[in-house]
């Protein structure tokens, strides 16, 4: 072993003699290119995180800053030890699991219609698709809010038919219609996002292979659940990790129809809300940085979850 | 060969910055021309949204100033809250932009306390409160000192259907209590024009309760926010949250309470169901515009009455809400002086007459409203007056946004309202306040 070593080690030092001027050439132009764009990156994300972090150790009201004082931890014992924070939790991952579960099987099915769908129609097809995820979330969130509203809306005339729905049905009066109506508006308008995701997966599936099942008498759902769908692995965890970090930082919805009254808040609009709203710095940025915490930790679940190396060497 | 590319990398270099030099210099003159070329200052009013009045009046006030200034408005967003978040966070911030703000009442300690605001000149101070309706002043103060101007003042008024009245047999030249606006409601089935949506209207509808029957929320508002001491829970609480929870738990307020805000309450009072509601004077001038363009009938209008607002107790004054915009001038403004020359001119009481005619917004001088041109398109000029000096602001604290918002979700929905609530909503703004708890 250490033979080994000893012999590689000076041929990789010749070898990098040998490319020393040119590389060094490289990595200056390198960094010359990259170093802007490097920098503006630090500056708005990492700079932020970093401000967010320290501010959340201050009892900071930015409407008092002669009363700012350093209080450690403090501010993340009371979030933690607030049940509002935790309903908010609720709230959120609730939305997250069944918008991106409901999606993942939606946004399937419309990728095999377009996959499927002759020459003549697809080009037509993936516009009509993608329409709601072209729609600018607050206006179909404002869209959805006056469907459903009570005064404004037609909901409750065309569906009367319906037990339960009535011309008095108050869809944002309580908890459960109102997380209804947000997570539908939610799923009509990314749908379209992850069956474009699927479909790109759809078409890396090697036809080959579910030839080679077809011809094997394997049936339809055989060669779904045998060979499509683990095919389609990186796609599906691509689809998912991306629309669960999008669902749980929720906003722009629940902003326009509830503003988070009757237990509908969700984790951003706590933040925002502490942030923005009371102007207290210190408590809403100890929100901000838990639920930055939570979105990486989501993130890691995904890529671990699905094994999948996004570097690009494939499936672990 | 190095060398020749060199030396032509350096003219380029030397080029390139002799090029941005020279526009560097020329943006920097063009600049200084404008300011010393004797062009007047231009100061910007940050305003809420209106029907264009406050735009038409920064011309009337830059045409009348001489050359003096020039004002420039700014929109800020539509409701009062967003309003206060943006001026926060840009008068935190030391924006010198915010030559003058029209601001809600309510918002305006938090403003003053840390210093956001110029102080205001005495004569300015003397002069804009001398005539002004006395809630407009209660607004503008601030530990005893006037720090903003009164430009318009708001109050609520009930509106009512006078055949409705008359079916449930009210005689609306006297005082009218909510338990017999309950009472009318159920005896002719019609609802109750109030707003039940989770926003500052609630606060508004609250806290009229509370000093209908001569409860403040905070009684000492002096204090610190930790060391407030809250009327919250009191028998005026007790009776506050029976009347709101009578008009949820009996549906009285219609099915879409829980949405409806001013704008909505308005319109469905202007419906068949529509008997009597509380609400600013802007729907007299909305309903003639809805007649105008054929969504209502004329019948409507000459149908409603007003009087002044509900009382909680028969023998106890009626304590209506107030509203309205006063006007600051930002601590960091680089013409604090002629700002507030700007705002002299701008609540003049000729504006505030031309303000109340144009864009329905009452006027905070009480001189405005023997306007002829006031008294001919408002007919409930004086009930307006009246009320204006009966109004009672809400709490004056710079906590105010975690009161009004815990009030806000601790009353909503109406129908879940009960006895209990005013000590949940004392114990929670206390938590709040100390900050062990989250809003």
């Amino acid at each position: 072993m250490s033979t080994a070593v000893d012999t590689a080690a000076p041929a990789a030092r010749t070898s990098r003699r040998v490319v020393t001027e040119r590389a060094r050439g490289e990595r200056r132009l390198g960094w010359t290119l990259a170093g802007p764009a490097f920098i503006v990156m630090v500056a708005v994300t990492i700079y932020p995180i970093l401000q967010a972090i320290y501010d959340s150790l201050f009892n900071y009201r930015l409407t008092a800053p002669g009363e700012r004082r350093f209080v450690g931890l403090a501010n993340y014992g009371v979030v933690l030890s607030d049940h509002v924070f935790w309903r908010d939790l609720g709230v959120t991952a609730l939305i997250t699991v069944v918008t991106v579960a409901v999606e993942l099987v939606l946004g399937f099915l419309l990728a095999l219609v377009m996959n499927n769908a002759i020459r003549g129609l697809k080009g037509w097809l993936r516009t009509v698709i993608l329409i709601p995820y072209g729609t600018i979330t607050v206006v179909s969130a404002f869209a959805w809010f006056y469907m459903f509203d009570i005064n404004s809306g037609y909901v409750n005339k065309w569906f009367a038919w319906l037990p339960g729905i009535g011309p008095s049905f108050d869809w944002f009066g309580s908890t459960g219609p109102a997380l209804f109506v947000i997570m539908a508006s939610e799923i009509w308008k990314t749908t379209p996002f992850i069956s474009l995701l699927l479909l790109s997966g759809l078409a890396q599936v090697p036809s080959e292979l579910t030839e080679a099942a077809k011809v094997d008498g394997a049936t339809w759902w055989e060669r779904m659940s045998r060979v499509i769908l683990p095919n389609m692995r990186a796609a599906i965890m691509v689809a998912v990790l991306f629309r669960a970090l999008d669902a749980f930082r929720i906003f722009d919805n629940i902003f326009i129809m509830t503003n988070g009254a009757y237990g509908t808040e969700a984790l951003s609009l706590l933040a925002y809300r502490t942030s923005i709203g009371r102007l207290e710095i210190g408590l809403g940025s100890a929100v901000s940085v838990i639920l930055f915490l939570l979105v990486i930790l989501i993130s890691v679940i995904a890529i671990k979850g699905f094994r999948v190396d996004l570097a690009g060497r494939g499936v672990k | 060969m190095d060398q020749a590319r060199t030396s032509r990398t350096r003219r380029r270099r030397a080029l390139a910055m002799a090029v941005a030099t020279g526009m560097a210099v020329t943006v920097a003159l063009s600049g200084c021309s404008t300011n010393q070329g004797g062009s007047s200052p231009t100061l910007t009013w940050y305003i809420n949204p209106d029907d264009g009045g406050q735009a038409q009046i920064a011309q009337r006030c830059s045409s009348a100033s001489g050359g003096k200034y020039t004002i420039q408005t700014s929109l800020l967003p539509r409701d009062a809250s967003s309003q206060r978040e943006q001026l926060a966070r840009r008068l935190a911030a030391g924006d010198s932009s915010l030559d003058i703000m029209s601001l809600d009442p309510p918002f305006m300690p938090e403003l003053a306390e840390p210093g956001f605001l110029a102080p205001v000149p005495q004569d300015l101070a003397t002069s804009s409160t001398k005539n002004a309706v006395e809630g407009a002043v209660k607004g503008a103060t601030w530990k005893g000192k006037i720090v903003a101007v009164p430009f318009w003042a708001n109050t609520q008024l009930l509106w009512y259907k006078k055949s409705v009245a008359q079916q449930a047999g009210l005689d609306m030249s006297q005082p009218v209590t909510w338990d017999q606006l309950i009472a009318a409601a159920e005896k002719t089935g019609k609802q109750l024009g109030v707003q039940g949506i989770r926003s500052e209207s609630m606060t508004v509808w609250v806290n009229a309760l509370y000093e209908s029957q001569g409860q403040h929320i905070i009684t000492n508002p002096q204090a610190s926010g930790a060391d407030y001491q809250l009327g919250l829970d009191s028998a005026a609480g007790t009776e506050a949250a029976r009347i709101i929870g009578t008009i949820g738990q009996k549906g009285l307020g219609g099915p879409g309470i829980t949405t409806q805000n001013e704008s909505i309450t308005m319109k469905n009072w202007q419906a068949d169901k529509g008997s009597f509601m509380v609400n600013w004077p802007f729907v007299y001038a909305a309903t003639q515009s809805a007649v105008k363009q054929g969504s209502v009938q004329q019948s409507l209008v000459d149908d409603m009455g007003w009087a002044l607002y509900p009382r909680v107790k028969a023998d106890q004054p009626t304590a209506p809400p107030l509203g309205g915009i006063v006007l600051g001038v930002g601590a960091k403004s680089k013409h604090v002086d002629l700002a507030y020359q700007a705002v002299s001119c701008i609540v003049s009481p000729a504006n505030q007459a031309y303000y109340f005619v144009s864009n329905g917004n009452p006027p905070a001088d009480k001189t405005a409203y023997d306007d002829p041109a006031v008294r001919a398109k408002y007919p409930m000029a004086d009930t307006i007056r009246e009320s204006l000096d009966l109004a009672k602001p809400r709490p004056q604290t710079p906590y105010y946004n975690e009161i009004s918002t815990s009030i806000q979700q601790r009353w909503t929905p109406l129908s879940s309202v009960s006895a209990s609530t005013p000590k949940d909503t004392q114990d929670f703004v206390q938590a709040v306040l100390k900050g062990e708890r989250l809003l």
